[in-house]
């Protein structure tokens, strides 16, 4: 089922009356194309959950529209909507089994819908194979642990078939290893069902990692829309290139004068197709090439090694985030100790922003 | 290790002079007194040692006329204001505006004293050639007979008081309820509301389990007051409960000790451990009824 979401527009009153409203969600239009994983990314307040409230009900947009497929879902009630949320808190009954905790959604249903008890506990029981809980039937939710409830919550959600699967901050809860393997069981299970599934998420590892597609938002604001490695590689703005990867991009303030980039006195890279002007320079950690006579000077801070990679933590008058740090592969020896040490830039891992936009500049390199 | 136990010992006494003096002392005195046989508080005299005490209070129509207003106090009262208390807060909890004023009328007759509350009870309710109350005002605008609940006949003498006890007990329940109602995680709710779960449901299911145990507490606090019961009669009746024939266990118990001049401390002694057999066992099956009711 593919969800479309049409000028869709959310607005709170603010406490303090004298002051505007907020805008939890500006003027979204968006595609969802059926049966993907999709990731909705920001910071704390920048309006995900909003979205995720008004694609399942539970908050009525201030104008605007919503669709599944063909039905336009914006004035129905959440019962009606064929949505399963699976809740930050997980929202597990505390007083009933996992069965009973699981079969509740299947005994609301009223009418034609209706199903036998016989057709419930089948039911109930393939959603909890498909979580990998059948064993844990008959516990409470207090006799399991973060991971295991997070699955008992998914198989409810998943269990009377919704048409679209929710999932806000699904892994907040759960410890850094299970993190790992909850959200592998997360892209599973969303492959094994097809149904299209939409989750909110602050951390940029776990969206990257397994969405199709995500969604970057800033103060109720689209800033991109892409698969994971596009928005990596060609991000639209400062702010996007920021909020992904980790460690986070480095940015310097710098120049552009006759088609070359400078970064203080050192001209670091051709850029044809930029006037000239003082801009942004967004580069990736894995950016920097170490180079005898390389064009960028910088000091050396310190050098942590990793194994496979060495991350090198840099000083740069004309930098503007603080450390600077670049990931270089161990085939190149860095001495540890402090001194001038020199790099070549990948171009393709240097990016240009406006200063006051701070929207892309495209450049083209030799 | 000796040196500790005296330690140990050395900082629990303050405590345990205490609950010796004011708590175990007299409770083993009680017993002792209701055992003493023809007992004379002047000469500290008794003839034997029986339980010809019990059998005497157990005879004494008083005594049984108190047994059975209480009984119908508790029986009434405490279903009755405990569910009240339940829509109340229910009621409150659903409505945004002026729901702290609302919260603040409903608390007023927990703080408001209660002999001051009974007089204003009595006023109400009353009928006779001095006094025509409120409620019977009430009565004759839509054209019934007043009757004077307040030194009339028996049931209406019950329902006053019953009434007057449920007013005076739910300031407490609903805010308890309030409380317990308001700590429930609205994403509960939200979950039901997306499974399309019906708002009566969403009630016996979710609501009522999640405060299950306040709702036993309240139960069982409310059976343990209601059986203690007293003052509110006194404030409604006066001293003289036997006569009007709305005395309590713990009335008895207070009219043999003191009133009429003559004393008989033991047989308020075994009449207050018939009472404390009463609601120890009511106790117990309530815990028991909870622990397979309330599930976490």
């Amino acid at each position: 089922m593919k969800v479309v979401l049409q000028n869709l527009t959310k607005r709170f009153p603010n406490r303090n009356k004298k002051l505007d409203d907020v805008i939890a969600v500006n003027n979204f239009n968006f595609e969802i194309p059926d049966g993907k994983l999709i990731g909705l990314l920001g910071p704390s307040g920048c309006g995900k959950s909003t979205t995720l409230n008004l694609i399942c009900g539970l908050e009525m947009p201030t104008s605007g529209k919503i669709f599944f497929g063909e039905d336009d879902v914006t004035d129905l009630p959440p019962e009606n909507r064929g949505v399963g949320l699976v809740f930050q808190n997980y929202a597990l009954y505390p007083h009933m089994t996992v069965r009973q905790n699981i079969m509740f959604p299947l005994q609301n249903l009223k009418g034609k819908d209706k199903l036998s008890k016989a057709e419930m506990l089948t039911r109930a029981e393939e959603a909890a194979k498909l979580v990998q809980i059948d064993q844990l039937m008959d516990r409470k939710p207090a006799e399991m642990s973060g991971g295991q409830q997070q699955r008992v919550a998914i198989a409810r959600a998943l269990v009377k078939m919704p048409r679209v699967l929710l999932l806000d901050e699904p892994l907040s809860n759960l410890d850094a290893r299970l993190r790992l393997q909850t959200r592998e069981e997360i892209r599973r299970i969303q492959r094994n069902t097809g149904i299209t599934t939409i989750f909110v998420t602050h951390d940029q590892e776990e969206a990257m990692s397994i969405s199709d597609l995500i969604v970057v938002m800033k103060d109720g604001i689209i800033q991109q829309i892409d698969q994971p490695q596009k928005v990596y590689d060609d991000p639209k703005n400062l702010f996007v290139a920021k909020f992904l990867g980790t460690p986070p991009i480095n940015v310097f303030k710098g120049k552009v004068a006759a088609g070359k980039l400078y970064l203080g006195e050192d001209a670091v890279l051709q850029v044809r197709g930029v006037s000239d002007q003082e801009l942004w320079v967004g580069i990736r950690p894995e950016g920097f090439v170490p180079q005898q006579a390389g064009p960028l000077r910088c000091s050396l801070k310190a050098v942590e090694v990793m194994g496979r990679d060495t991350s090198v933590v840099l000083g740069n008058e004309t930098a503007v985030s603080d450390p600077l740090r670049a990931i270089i592969s161990s085939e190149y020896q860095v001495a540890p100790g402090t001194g001038e040490i020199r790099f070549a830039l990948k171009p393709n891992k240097v990016f240009l922003f406006d200063l006051k936009t701070e929207e892309r500049i495209p450049f083209q390199a030799e | 290790m000796e040196n500790r136990n005296a330690k140990a010992w050395l900082y629990l006494l303050p405590a345990l002079l205490f609950l010796g003096v004011f708590m175990i002392y007299p409770l083993v005195d009680v017993v002792v007194y209701s055992l003493e046989e023809n007992y004379e508080s002047v000469r500290e005299v008794y003839t034997g040692v029986g339980l010809a005490n019990f059998s005497h209070v157990l005879r004494d129509p008083y005594f049984l006329q108190a047994v059975k207003n209480t009984f119908l106090l508790v029986v009434i009262t405490v279903p009755l204001s405990t569910g009240l208390a339940l829509l109340i807060s229910l009621g409150l909890s659903s409505i945004q505006p002026l729901r702290k004023l609302y919260q603040t009328v409903y608390f007023l007759p927990y703080v408001t004293n209660t002999l001051a509350v009974g007089l204003v009870f009595m006023l109400m309710f009353q009928y006779n050639d001095s006094q025509v109350g409120l409620f019977n005002l009430l009565i004759r605008a839509f054209g019934g007979t007043p009757v004077d609940f307040i030194d009339g006949p028996y049931w209406a003498k019950m329902t006053v008081t019953c009434l007057y006890t449920v007013w005076v007990v739910m300031p407490f329940k609903i805010l308890i309820l309030t409380s317990a109602l308001a700590s429930v995680p609205q994403s509960y709710y939200n979950a039901a509301k997306i499974d399309g779960t019906s708002k009566w449901r969403t009630f016996t299911r979710i609501t009522l389990p999640m405060i299950s145990p306040m709702i036993f507490y309240l139960i069982i606090t409310g059976f343990i007051g209601a059986f203690k019961a007293y003052s509110d009669e006194v404030a409604l009746f006066g001293v003289n409960l036997n006569e009007a024939g709305m005395n309590t266990i713990v009335g008895y118990v207070y009219d043999m000790l003191y009133s009429n001049g003559g004393s008989y401390p033991s047989y308020a002694s075994a009449a207050a451990l018939i009472l404390f057999a009463i609601v120890l066992t009511i106790t117990v099956i309530n815990l028991m009824v909870s622990r397979k009711t309330v599930h976490y």
